[in-house]
């Protein structure tokens, strides 16, 4: 088991954003997380990528007991997340942007004089990983010139580039039209036999084609779990999605 | 390209001033410019931590008064081995820059800007309060640093020694920022959260470029010591600080030729201000004038004029 | 080191306090509520001051110099904002600090241009001279009494404003989320014309009582304005409470300090040693104490912001 959260809780008050929530991922599987507006989702993406402290609750990835880790160490144990809005260094091109997280998950950042971006050991890695989200012609583009679709690539792209064993991605189609969404699904299924991955999203369409199981979430708390077909056929999930008489 | 012929043009203009002006018998301008590459130094150093790292340090002058103070000290009892006190120079800012970094770097935004205010104001006052060094008197160079085959007692020499080190502050800043440790540094400025996440913790690379910078502010302090024969705390004061901010904003941040564009401009405002003879009155109270035009640059002017060259951030 | 002096050195602690309170409340309000650094708030309580003395020397009313300064400081303030600052909300922190440092340029430099460097003394009416007898034949003198209970009574007063009022609400409620109180309607750009004016009449209350106790000269400001820094820092930003309680700690901790650490140090070490020792650290006393804060408590003690 590559990840286990177990009786994970946060409260903002008397407000219990977080409620008691379980969940599994194996490794290679590819976990969906969805559930209604106000669900929760954001507070339990804090929690598991380190800048949420829970109040209760264990998480633990390939064993070890990660909860109280900050969010730089997961990084660098194999976890990696993409952001909902668009979160990539603007003043760097796309090029630039991939071998940070290159260098990043490399360690070795206390060099002071050879140039960086002139460093094979980044530079040719970086221009493959574009090459695998699609976005090898962009390379020297800026990423503030990006279309928003780009963006979403090169997320995926630095995701990628630090080798995770598990990839978090937050709502990888938002703000997507219908062509980019397609092209964005092809890419994280070609992605999902390499490594594991949590999916948290609205897009049904994207979340049964790439889920190989999917977790409910309502009011914090996870209402069901299951395969696409179970859920997709769950009264339960049906009543909080919607409403009482479906 | 442009860098390039930037500082082709800039290193010619500077190596033949010396010999130029004294032809022109305006020695004086010797003395002004060295001045100004002293100032540059600073200023360089501030541009690594404030233009590449984001760190809005107001108490960047502190290093100078660190560094300046070391040597005078040493002279004070007579040392005079140049190679002696300024090793003492920076080593000692670096230490001081370590000291403060380590407990500001821990915060942020407005705390951040607060804290290295106030442990500034605090050297200051300890500073002024040691008597046996000149209290808020200050202290005299009792004798040039003393190098073996320089002499810095010759005002062109001293020139030409301060112009080599600024060349290698420039060109040393310049490896820093592009190397892996400045593209972590940098990428924590564009993007913190970015950052954290694909497993940088900028702490570690903030406190070094802070100790790095402060390092070289206390070079550019025993410099600026042997120059004027004379230190008081007020060089450690936060308005001085707030100069060598403005000298890194106004040439432009986190650019190569910024901190050097910066300080020129703004001395030379100043050296023409504060000798304005007609009407007397902006000779004597210049900085009435200046504070305006300063507020004016920051509010217009932001990209600096590094800014006119270039359409980028690249260094 | 007997009781009386001790306890008079308190005294001067509490008014140190309140003088910082008065200039802190008004930059931790608008650090709060406009996320705006001001350095130049020190700018205003130095114009506080010159309105005081000048006025009073001018008309021979000590009453007419205070109103002046009053008035004065909180017309030059909402004009400062108006004309100089309403751009700066916008940017970020670096630039705010620039642009009020050449304020502050601009400032020292006309009160040079119109006073004169050289400090100015202000003479105290009558009514305010001479000392009080306070218990077991303790004296103290009669304005700095005054002065504390000034302060205190501005404290109470702004106690009412912020918790009771309208207008306190709203204070509130910026201070801990600005974007809200703008989406409901609020008319943004008055309240921080207001908040800020109230800020620099504040700031000129602090001058224009300053002047008989501090020095008036051109760089006035600045002297004291890194002390009130210190006193946000550890009150925490955007809280009045912590400006207060921070404002009495470190006015109480520096006065004392530098009352009795010679004293005390002359108790353990040699002569000498503590002669050098103890004017460096007293002045050092107060920064070490925020280092302290921060270690444990980054925000500072009551921060505004959740």
């Amino acid at each position: 088991m590559l990840l286990e959260v177990r009786q994970l809780s946060k409260s903002f008050g008397a407000l219990r954003a977080t409620d008691r929530v379980d969940l599994d991922v194996e490794d290679g599987e590819t976990l969906a997380i969805i559930g209604p507006n106000g669900a929760g989702k954001t507070t339990l993406i804090g929690q598991l990528a380190g800048n949420l402290r829970p109040d209760a609750g264990a998480i633990r990835f390939a064993g070890e007991n990660i909860t109280r880790l900050p969010a730089p160490r997961r990084a660098r144990k194999g976890f990696a997340r993409s952001f909902q809005i668009t979160s990539v260094f603007p003043e760097f091109t796309a090029l630039e942007n991939v071998a940070l997280a290159i260098q990043a998950h490399q360690g070795s950042s206390f060099r002071f004089w050879r140039p960086a971006m002139r460093d094979p050991a980044l530079m040719d890695p970086a221009r493959d990983f574009l090459r695998q989200v699609g976005l090898e012609s962009r390379a020297h583009a800026f990423a503030a010139n990006l279309s928003h679709g780009e963006h979403r690539q090169l997320e995926v792209a630095m995701a990628l580039a630090g080798r995770p064993r598990l990839l978090l991605l937050d709502e990888p189609m938002a703000g997507m039209g219908i062509d980019e969404s397609l092209r964005m699904i092809e890419l994280l299924r070609t992605l999902k036999r390499r490594q594991a991955m949590i999916l948290v999203e609205h897009d049904m369409d994207a979340v049964f084609r790439l889920a190989d199981r999917i977790a409910v979430l309502v009011y914090g708390r996870v209402i069901a779990t299951g395969s696409p077909e179970e859920i997709r056929t769950n009264a339960e999930v049906k009543k909080a999605y919607l409403g009482e008489d479906a | 390209m442009r860098n390039a012929v930037f500082w082709a043009i800039a290193i010619a203009a500077l190596a033949a001033l010396p010999p130029v002006a004294q032809a022109l018998g305006q020695g004086f301008y010797i003395d002004l410019v060295r001045r100004i590459m002293i100032f540059a130094i600073a200023a360089v150093s501030l541009n690594l931590i404030l233009g590449y790292g984001g760190m809005v340090s107001f108490g960047h002058a502190a290093y100078l008064g660190v560094g300046g103070y070391a040597v005078a000290i040493f002279a004070f009892y007579g040392v005079n081995s140049g190679p002696l006190q300024w090793a003492v120079a920076i080593g000692a800012s670096a230490l001081v820059a370590l000291a403060i970094g380590a407990v500001s770097i821990r915060t942020s935004g407005l705390y951040f800007i607060m804290i290295t205010l106030a442990f500034t104001q605090m050297l200051y006052y300890l500073g002024i309060s040691i008597e046996e060094y000149g209290g808020d008197d200050g202290i005299r160079l009792k004798s040039r640093s003393q190098f073996p085959l320089l002499d810095l007692n010759d005002g062109v020499q001293f020139y030409y020694v301060i112009l080599v080190l600024l060349l290698g502050c420039v060109y040393l800043v310049h490896r820093i920022v592009n190397s892996r440790f400045g593209m972590a540094l940098r990428a924590a400025k564009s993007n913190e959260a970015r950052a954290l996440a694909i497993g940088f913790s900028p702490y570690r690379y903030r406190l070094t470029a802070f100790v790095i910078a402060g390092a070289m502010g206390g070079l550019s302090g025993a410099l600026l010591v042997n120059h004027t024969n004379f230190l008081t705390p007020d060089y450690m004061h936060w308005t001085r600080s707030g100069e060598i901010m403005f000298m890194v904003i106004l040439g432009g941040m986190g650019t190569s030729v910024g901190p050097v564009l910066g300080s020129f401009a703004l001395l030379l405002l100043e050296d023409i201000l504060a000798n304005w003879r007609d009407p007397r009155w902006i000779g004597e109270h210049w900085q009435v004038i200046l504070g305006p035009l300063l507020v004016l640059a920051v509010i217009f002017f932001r990209r600096g004029l590094a800014g006119l060259f270039q359409k980028n951030d690249a260094s | 080191m007997t009781l009386a002096l001790v306890f008079e050195q308190l005294l001067n602690g509490v008014q140190l306090g309140v003088m910082l309170f008065l200039l802190a409340a008004g930059l931790t309000l608008v650090l709060g509520i406009m996320n705006m650094v001001n350095l130049a708030h020190g700018a205003l309580y130095m114009v506080g001051a010159y309105f005081a003395i000048t006025v009073s020397q001018w008309s021979g009313s000590y009453l007419l110099g205070a109103a002046a300064a009053l008035v004065g400081t909180l017309v030059v303030g909402m004009l400062v904002e108006v004309i100089a600052l309403r751009t700066l909300y916008q940017r970020d922190h670096l630039d705010q600090v620039l642009a009020t440092f050449g304020l502050i340029l601009f400032f020292n430099e006309l009160m040079a241009i119109l006073f004169g460097r050289f400090a100015l003394f202000a003479s105290l009416p009558s009514y305010l001279q001479g000392h009080i007898e306070l218990f077991a034949g303790i004296r103290y003198p009669l304005y700095r009494a005054v002065v504390i209970i000034v302060g205190l009574l501005t404290a109470i007063i702004l106690w009412y404003v912020v918790t009771r009022t309208r207008l306190g609400m709203l204070i509130r409620a910026g201070a801990s989320n600005r974007t809200m109180v703008a989406a409901l309607g609020i008319n943004i750009r008055l309240l921080y014309t207001v908040v800020f004016g109230f800020g620099a009449a504040l700031a000129g209350l602090a001058g224009l009582m300053a002047g008989q106790i501090y020095t008036v000269q051109p760089g006035m400001g600045e002297l004291i304005l890194i002390q009130v820094f210190v006193v946000i820092v550890i009150g925490g930003i955007g809280s009045i409470r912590g400006a207060l309680v921070g404002a009495l700690i470190v006015g109480v901790v520096d006065t004392l300090g530098r009352a009795f650490l010679k004293p005390m140090l002359g108790a353990i070490l040699p002569p000498i040693a503590a002669d050098t020792a103890a004017p460096a650290l007293a002045s050092m006393l107060i920064y070490l104490l925020m280092a302290l804060v921060l270690a444990l408590k980054p925000a500072g003690l009551f921060p505004a912001r959740g």
